[in-house]
């Protein structure tokens, strides 16, 4: 019995080390004959050779050998594998590619920087429950101008040089390409009977001027307005600072400085602190050292213009803004010159 | 404006550094855009006061003169150049070594000496560019008569100069009077107004001259005074000082007296030559429609009705507000003058300034609304100097036509109202005292109100809010906290055509299209390739009065010239595939109304595929790329489109298709017709693709049909059927995909179109991958069949179809 299962063990090592030398699939068909062949392989033979064996003894032996012969089958089966992988291997490693080359180029499309800038502007505004409303772009003077209290003959009028439509009507010029967003306070005021109103309202702005690296004659502006009982100017602090945060970091600080519109009182411009410099930079380009970037013009909304929408000024307040998208775009990039926005180079076009 | 530090330290002290003052003149009252820091290089131990004590020729020089100067440590002998070089005069003088400007570049530059024309010079006399104070380099810079000798310069010239952008609405900070009572608000400083006071010694002016207002509407009122026994001549040293800093030209002394005053109090003021007005009599009236006056820049003017004039008995003598007239200028012989301070309705004033193109330092101050009360102020200010600088007699009584005299307004703020508007509360001492300071008569009427009277040069503020603005700026926004929005949201707008335009942009990026924004302002040539001369609307675009360039003179009517344009310009320098979208509006004239501003996604595609690494590419974009991205995006939108064959103006015909959704057509897809892609300089094919948004958007499901996955397992079957060459694809795919048998449905996709060898001549074979499924149970080959013969039975009678064998 011990030296049967000893005669064994010698006999599975000896098979293993005969099958770890075989190198291709001729030698393992060889190997596999001379072990495991039908007629005369050494396991079939000792397999048949059971019934010399005593007949108490018979049943331990077969289990061994079945044990042996399936053994051995698993490991010429797993050497098969590793042969064919070790060629497939080789012949790859042959025709290694130059991993180094260039990928194939694949069709990939891009927002311009105004839209990818507008949407999260807008994105940071209707997470503070803004809506989002739109306007047309050739606009009544009444709408552009007068109804936000900036009448024929008042030099405030100086601020928007207007891009006028070549339409008479009623022998007057009254079409103008909008100069500002501003309008839409008063549009979106008439069709509201009451308020809460918390819109922001995106669009295309014309103005009638010489271009140059930070001018430009057609301007997207987000037009902000809140009106309800108890807007305060703090509300609008609070919304801008927010807002500044999504754009330009987490760690912004503003600043409102006096300014004057006709349609707000009071009237004022936002800073930010310039976070290119940090505020210590005498030369830097974007604060020109005065640690503030001037971004925005925003107040309270006049409450004449309030009255004329129908609702009651001495309970009713309100705040708007006025954001130049393509300044924000500007400032988050540093992008040095406006005209690029719109000579739509998509050598500019494809960094964003 | 510009506001030298020095002048204004005459009205207030100034006790903040530069930096610091500018800080808070630009949050509270307006902008400062800069300073300019005079004197900064000149070192007080080199550069300092000298005087001229006496001039000699240069031997060896004709232009040069030997100027003795005394520089208050000792004499020295120097070389000058100057031809207005006097003895007596107090002059700025420089030592080896001051750093300067280069009298002739411009440049700085440190001072040496050499002799000159073979004489040693001990230092140099200096000009106004030398100091870099402006550009004048005729002569020498001489100060005023007095200025200690021996002082460093800078002590008496050294100065900072703020450019001060001011508001439309605030005459009064375009006075340096204004400007200060700010800066002492600001600053807690206490305000020093300049003295108006003077000796009447002359005849009675009402003797003297007459004065009547024919348009009270347009005058408001009219001032007048007479000063007699002027000598004409140049003013005195100090003022001019002054007014170069301030920007202005020094003329002579009247005229800079007049100057001087505007600048100190914001109120224009205007000399005649008492001697030139016709009739001693003056009239403000309306013009005669034609009539003319040559205004003091030369200029003949012609005038409509509606414009102001300044008259004397026998015609026009100036431009109201605006600018003088020539006839009655005064010269060097004036002994006797008219002076003129008035006040004008400031949008008549803006109206003339514009129409005649004629802005000045008056018209600036008139049109944004000057207080009637500082007419007089400035009157008795003109006549203090008159007195003190020119020794002139001053007639008795000044005269005062006033039609538009009011009594001053009176504001009730309900105290309440600073923490509605602003957020905060500001406390009662505090509103008393900033509103005091700014020259608001303030009472406090416990418990919660303020009654303010608004001072006369603040004709801005008319209501509370105005007053909250004045309490809230100088009070400090930064006090404000930052709140966030109470109360309800207002509900929700659904807006579908903003909603799908924004799908759309992003279905065009997600398939490689790049996104341009191109101008919405074109030509009509431009728009003329591409739109059809039938299309009366888009032919007629609305076009501009002043554009600002001739390429930009028209409102698109179409996307398709810009989105070519930039396929063009970005070819040059491109190789490979390219694909250009734009959403934007075509502008479609409404007669008497706005424009129907009508959303369009606009797309163009060409160019090769790039190969790379022996692989693939070379082939071109085609029609059906272009006709895949716009399946692609219906697809996503949850819509299959119907194409069918169509011409369009600029497409080619044969290559282009309409395509609807549902009953109404959406959009287009073509190739660019090639001769209208030459006239954009592009050689290659292109093709264009357009989506009507507004027309998609009525017939997209508010949500995609969405089915239930079967559980059972679709048979693919494959169908060749042989058709008539002119039955469209697309028919045959549709009846394909609408065949339903005994609770089957059919997918089916059409791979293969075939003409040639094996077809007969006139024909054509399509190729139908086809997937037959059952929901309640899994089909068997002999089903599918079934249904499959069906379906060839329906392609057969419908389109004559015949199994391809
Ligand atoms: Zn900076």
């Amino acid at each position: 019995m011990t030296t049967e299962t000893g005669s064994l063990a010698g006999l599975e090592a000896e098979a293993l080390a005969a099958l770890e030398a075989a190198a291709d699939d001729a030698a393992l068909d060889r190997w596999r004959a001379e072990w495991l062949g039908r007629q005369d392989g050494r396991v079939t033979v000792l397999l048949r050779g059971i019934r010399e064996v005593a007949p108490d003894e018979r049943a331990a032996y077969g289990a061994a050998v079945n044990a042996l012969k399936q053994a051995l089958e698993a490991r010429l089966e797993a050497r098969r594998q590793a042969l064919k992988r070790a060629e497939l291997e080789r012949l790859a490693r042959e025709g290694a590619i130059d991993v180094t080359l260039p990928g194939r180029p694949q069709p990939l499309g891009r927002l311009h920087p105004i839209t990818r800038t507008l949407r999260d502007c807008l994105d940071a505004f209707r997470a503070m429950g803004f809506r989002v409303a739109e306007g047309p772009e050739v606009e009544w003077d009444r709408y552009n101008f007068d109804a936000a209290r900036i009448p024929e003959d008042h030099p405030a009028r100086d601020m928007w040089d207007t891009i006028w439509v070549n339409t008479l009507i009623d022998g007057k010029r009254r079409m103008l390409l909008r100069t500002h967003t501003t309008p839409n306070q008063i549009r979106v005021m008439e069709r509201t009977p009451q308020p809460p109103v918390r819109v922001v309202v995106p669009g295309k702005c014309y103005r009638q001027e010489a271009t140059d690296a930070t001018h430009e004659w057609m301007l997207t502006q987000i037009e902000g307005l809140a009106v309800d009982e108890g807007v305060r100017m703090s509300d609008l602090k609070g919304v801008l600072y927010e807002w500044a945060r999504a754009m330009f970091g987490t760690d912004r600080r503003i600043i409102f400085h006096h300014s004057y519109f006709p349609f707000v009182e009071p009237g004022v411009e936002m800073a930010i602190d310039c976070f290119i410099c940090r505020g210590d930079g005498r030369q830097c380009h974007t604060c020109h050292g005065t640690g503030w970037i001037e971004i925005l013009g925003a107040g309270m909304v006049h409450p004449e213009i309030i009255d004329n929408a129908g609702y009651d000024a001495s309970r009713v307040t309100g705040f708007a803004f006025g954001i130049g998208v393509e300044r924000v775009a500007m400032l988050r990039w540093g992008i040095e010159d406006i005209r690029h926005f719109y000579s739509n180079d998509l050598r500019f076009l494809g960094q964003f | 404006m510009k506001i030298s530090l020095n002048w204004l330290r005459e009205y207030v002290d100034v006790r903040l550094p530069i930096d610091e003052l500018a800080r808070r003149v630009t949050d509270a009252v307006a902008e400062v855009e800069g300073w300019r820091v005079i004197g900064e290089m000149w070192d007080p131990a080199l550069v300092r006061v000298a005087k001229v004590v006496a001039v000699d020729p240069h031997p060896n020089a004709d232009r040069l003169r030997l100027a003795t100067v005394d520089t208050g440590e000792r004499t020295v002998q120097v070389v000058c150049g100057a031809p207005n070089l006097a003895v007596g005069q107090t002059v700025a003088f420089a030592s080896e070594g001051a750093r300067l400007f280069d009298g002739h570049t411009g440049e700085p530059t440190t001072l040496k000496l050499r002799p000159i024309r073979g004489v040693e010079s001990a230092g140099m006399v200096l000009s106004e560019r030398e100091l870099g104070l402006s550009d004048e380099h005729e002569g020498i810079l001489v100060l005023p008569e007095g200025t200690p000798v021996g002082v460093p310069l800078a002590d008496v010239l050294g100065d900072v100069i703020l450019e001060v952008s001011t508001w439309a609405n605030r005459a009064d900070l375009l006075g340096m009077v204004g400007f200060a009572r700010e800066v002492a608000a600001l600053t807690g400083g206490v305000l020093r107004e300049p003295s108006r006071e003077f000796t009447a010694s002359g005849p009675a002016v009402d003797g003297l001259v007459s004065v009547s207002i024919e348009a009270p509407d347009l005058c408001r009122r009219f001032t007048a005074s007479v000063i007699e026994g002027i000598t004409v001549g140049p003013s005195p040293a100090w003022m001019q000082e002054r007014l170069r800093k301030a920007g202005m030209r020094p003329i002579n002394n009247v005229v800079d007296i007049t100057n001087y005053v505007m600048l100190e109090t914001g109120q224009p003021l205007h000399a005649f030559d008492y001697d030139l007005v016709r009739g001693k009599r003056i009239v403000a009236r309306r013009a005669r429609p034609g009539e003319r006056l040559v205004t003091l820049d030369g200029v003949e003017r012609e005038f409509d009705g509606e414009m102001l004039l300044i008259c004397d008995g026998e015609g026009p003598v100036g431009v109201a507000g605006v600018m003088g007239g020539g006839n009655s200028e005064v010269n060097e012989g004036t002994t006797r003058v008219l002076l003129e301070v008035a006040n004008f309705r400031a949008g008549s004033i803006r109206r003339t300034s514009t129409l005649l193109k004629l802005r000045t330092e008056a018209s600036l101050r008139f049109e944004k609304g000057l207080g009637p009360e500082m007419a007089m102020y400035a009157q008795q200010r003109a006549l203090h100097l008159f007195e003190t600088v020119c020794g002139g007699r001053i007639a008795s009584g000044i005269v005062d036509v006033y039609p538009g005299k009011e009594p001053p307004r009176t504001i009730v703020l309900e105290a309440a109202r600073i923490a509605q508007v602003l957020g905060i509360d500001v406390p009662v001492e505090d509103v008393r005292r900033i509103l005091g300071d700014l020259g608001f008569l303030v009472h406090h009427v416990p418990p919660a109100k303020y009654s303010v009277q608004v001072p006369s040069w603040r004709p801005d503020v008319e209501i509370p809010d105005d007053l909250v603005e004045e309490i809230g700026r100088i009070y400090g926004y930064d006090r404000l906290p930052a709140t966030m929005l109470r109360g309800t949201l207002p509900a929700p707008e659904a807006n579908p055509v903003m909603s799908l335009r924004e799908r759309l942009r992003d279905l065009a990026v997600a398939l490689g299209f790049q996104e341009v924004i191109n101008y919405t302002l074109t030509t009509r040539e431009k728009l003329a390739l591409v739109t059809d001369p039938l299309d009366t609307v888009r032919r007629n675009p609305l076009g501009v009065v002043n554009p600002v360039a001739a390429q930009h003179a028209y409102l698109r009517t179409s996307l398709r010239a810009s989105v070519l344009e930039s396929y063009a310009a970005n070819r040059r320098q491109a190789e490979g595939p390219l694909r250009l979208f734009e959403i934007g509006f075509e502008y479609l004239p409404v007669e008497g109304d706005l424009p129907i501003e009508r959303p369009v996604l606009c797309a163009v595609l060409g160019g090769s595929r790039e190969g790379r690494w022996h692989v693939g590419g070379g082939d071109a974009l085609d029609f059906f790329d272009a006709k895949g991205a716009v399946e692609a995006m219906l697809g996503a939108l949850g819509v299959r489109g119907t194409f069918t064959a169509a011409e369009e103006h600029g497409l080619l015909p044969g290559h282009t298709a309409k395509f609807g959704v549902g009953s109404e057509m959406a959009g287009i897809v073509g190739q660019v017709h090639p001769e209208t892609a030459a006239a954009f300089d592009i050689e290659e094919p292109v093709f264009l693709f357009e989506v009507w948004v507004e027309d998609l958007v009525r017939h997209l499901p508010e949500r995609p049909p969405y089915q239930a996955l079967s559980r059972y397992p679709a048979v693919r079957m494959d169908l060749a059927v042989v058709v008539d060459a002119s039955v469209p694809a697309g028919a045959v795919l549709e009846l394909a995909r609408s065949h339903r048998s005994q609770g089957v449905t059919t997918r089916a996709e059409l791979f293969d179109e075939y003409r040639g060898p094996g077809v007969p001549e006139g024909k054509k074979s399509l190729a139908l991958r086809l997937w037959f499924r059952a929901d309640d149970r899994t089909l068997t080959d002999e089903e599918a069949l079934k249904v499959r013969q069906g379906l060839l039975a329906r392609l057969g009678r419908e389109f004559g179809a015949e199994l391809r064998g």
